[in-house]
């Protein structure tokens, strides 16, 4: 595959396209606030959409819908053990991430010892997660501590810092898929399970380490996203389920498994965000925007099968 | 699991989760009591029906909350205002339906993402027809779905009634047998000479059909409708499916069984609430239902391979 034929080109090339149509109206001005904005906002998209990734990544019918409530857990157990006291940002992001790592391991015993299919544990174990975050919350809004609100919307060398720990998890992520045993070993079990256990590849050590990852990232993102906000809410996660499934498609992997692309997955997340600041800079109402946003869904969706059956 | 005893799970949970809950509150068991307890679960029915159309074919809707809430939408304000239009957009959307089960097929895409794309569209549409909460249920959905017949609530009649009609439609007759075939082995169905475009539009014509049911039994209920209404009953739906005795691959799924699905999941909030269970906790313990009812078929099966 070369120039046109990379995936990830296209979902580039769309959130380039969003991004030229939105300055077209306003003659370029403001150029440089609406990058910054959709780096902040397409960071955690990019997050949680790199962990779905890896997850559909693992073959039909995996999927994580558990993510939105996984982010709010993690959202606000950290912010509570944190307490809005300075200096302990470090306990908090120690807090998310284990509690990320609590509901993956939760999700796949679910899945692995009571043989659940993964879209019904994942579902029904993220009413429990989420009764958990109910409960731990209390309808409390504590604010997150001064520096780690700072880091969470700061920017460093014109980037923000958000987007920055996006950038370096994405970088790991396609080091560990490329480079890594593992990573082959997890493309090997999406295309056939059972080739790659006959093959000799531990599949269910890669489930198992799929699952805990997609569960730390929405811990990750869960924690920063409560920080960049000033605090967490119940409802924080919601629409990162859709999303999260949305970005990886858009970034050109295939739903059906063992074909993932994270560089596609950053730029399906700028896109996302860019595609709704176009339409709203172009006057569209909410009705009409959700309506555009499914269609330009289902657009590259045809697009990309067309392609695919091109080859 | 012989095809027989898939549903005997289901059918034993009800009975269980029903036992405990007359038990922990005795005045239910009566004409009124029974039916508040299963007033909502009428819509839920309808709509866990029309997911278990999409997933007989081997396909899911993640759209089927928003597309439910969308018909709400109409119902309120459409069909109450200008009944005329109104039934020609709901039979627009049913047509719709069987467009998107067709296009999916013709361009072998994936389901799950076209009916993610779809649920912004349904969404959209819902918020441009009614942009704040509102409208009102024709008075005829409305006494409808307040009957008092004789003897047996009108939820449960009607849930008895869904059950036997899709039974008849899905287990019973020759083309229902055919649309399950599509879900076991799509490529034998074609080569023994149907169209199988044909086939997947109708069974995504029927999921929109009985989403356009669901959306006008609930908007019965509640007398209004907003483009939020029926969110829920996406995951609701697929849930309902399964814990009827339903599988997401090879066309194996129980009408009978969605519908006591979606009536054991109503009657979980009813349960709990009885339980005085502190609201917090009130949806985790639904998700903990879940769970429980799904390890006791995984025994039920283990014991099944092994006999």
């Amino acid at each position: 595959m070369s120039g046109l034929a990379k995936p990830w080109l296209w979902a580039w090339l769309a959130a380039a396209l969003a991004f030229g149509a939105t300055l077209a109206l306003t003659s370029g001005r403001g150029a440089g606030e609406l990058a910054y904005a959709a780096m902040s906002f397409g960071a955690f998209a990019a997050i949680v959409g790199l962990g779905q990734m890896l997850v559909i990544t693992l073959g039909p019918g995996n999927v994580d819908l558990s993510i939105p409530a996984t982010m709010t857990l993690a959202g606000t157990l950290a912010l509570k053990v944190m307490g809005g006291e300075p200096g302990t940002a470090w306990i908090g992001l120690a807090v998310a991430l284990a509690a990320g790592l609590g509901v993956g391991a939760a999700n796949f015993a679910l899945i692995w010892l009571l043989r659940l299919p993964p879209i019904i544990a994942t579902l029904a174990a993220s009413l429990v997660y989420q009764s958990l975050a109910i409960w731990s919350n209390r309808g409390l809004r504590i604010k997150p501590p001064p520096g780690l609100a700072d880091f969470a919307t700061g920017r460093v060398l014109g980037v923000p810092n958000v987007a920055w720990v996006a950038l370096a998890l994405a970088a790991a992520t396609w080091l560990m898929l490329e480079r890594s045993v593992w990573g082959r070993w997890l493309l090997a079990s999406g295309q056939n399970l059972r080739a790659a256990r006959l093959a000799g590849v531990p599949v269910q050590a890669v489930r198992a380490a799929t699952y805990l990852a997609v569960a730390v990232f929405a811990g990750l993102a869960g924690y920063l996203l409560a920080s960049f906000s000033g605090g967490a809410a119940l409802n924080m996660g919601t629409e990162y389920l859709l999303m999260s499934i949305a970005v990886v498609v858009i970034g050109g992997s295939s739903i059906a498994g063992g074909n993932s692309n994270v560089p596609g997955v950053l730029g399906a997340a700028l896109f996302m965000f860019l595609v709704v600041s176009m339409l709203n800079s172009y006057g569209a109402g909410a009705g009409l925007r959700n309506v555009l946003t499914g269609a330009i869904i289902i657009a590259i969706v045809i697009a990309a099968s067309a392609r695919r059956s091109r080859q | 699991m012989p095809q027989r005893y898939r549903i005997l799970l289901p059918v034993v949970s009800l009975a269980v989760l029903l036992a405990l809950t007359f038990w922990m509150q005795p005045r239910a068991m009566s004409y009124f009591g029974l039916n508040l307890l299963f007033n909502l679960a009428v819509p839920i029915a309808l709509a866990t029906v029309a997911q278990m159309m999409i997933i007989m074919v081997n396909d899911i809707d993640l759209s089927l909350g928003a597309f439910v809430s969308l018909v709400a939408c109409v119902t309120a304000t459409w069909l109450n205002d200008a009944p005329l239009a109104g039934l020609l957009i709901l039979a627009a959307l049913v047509l719709s339906y069987a467009a998107l089960g067709a296009v999916i097929h013709v361009l072998d895409l994936p389901a799950i993402v076209v009916t993610l794309g779809m649920s912004f569209v349904w969404g959209g549409l819902a918020l441009f027809i009614l942009p704040t909460p509102g409208g009102a249920a024709p008075g005829w959905l409305r006494s409808l779905m307040t009957v008092k017949p004789p003897l047996i609530p009108m939820a449960v009649l009607a849930a008895i009634l869904i059950a036997a009609i899709t039974h008849l439609m899905i287990v019973r007759s020759g083309l229902g047998t055919v649309l399950r075939g599509l879900g076991g082995n799509a490529r034998s169905v074609a080569r023994a000479g149907w169209n199988v475009t044909a086939l997947k539009a109708l069974a995504y014509g029927l999921a929109g059909l009985f989403g356009v049911l669901a959306g006008m039994a609930l908007v019965g209920l509640t007398t209004s409708a907003d483009a939020n209404i029926a969110l829920r009953y996406t995951l609701l739906s697929i849930a309902g499916v399964i814990l009827g005795g339903g599988e997401f691959i090879g066309g194996k799924v129980s009408p009978v069984g969605a519908v006591i699905g979606a009536l054991t999941l109503t009657l979980a909030a009813s349960f709990l609430s009885f339980l005085r269970l502190s609201p917090d906790w009130q949806i985790g313990a639904q998700g903990a239902i879940l769970i429980l009812v799904l390890t006791a078929r995984l025994l039920f099966s283990r014991r099944g391979a092994a006999a």
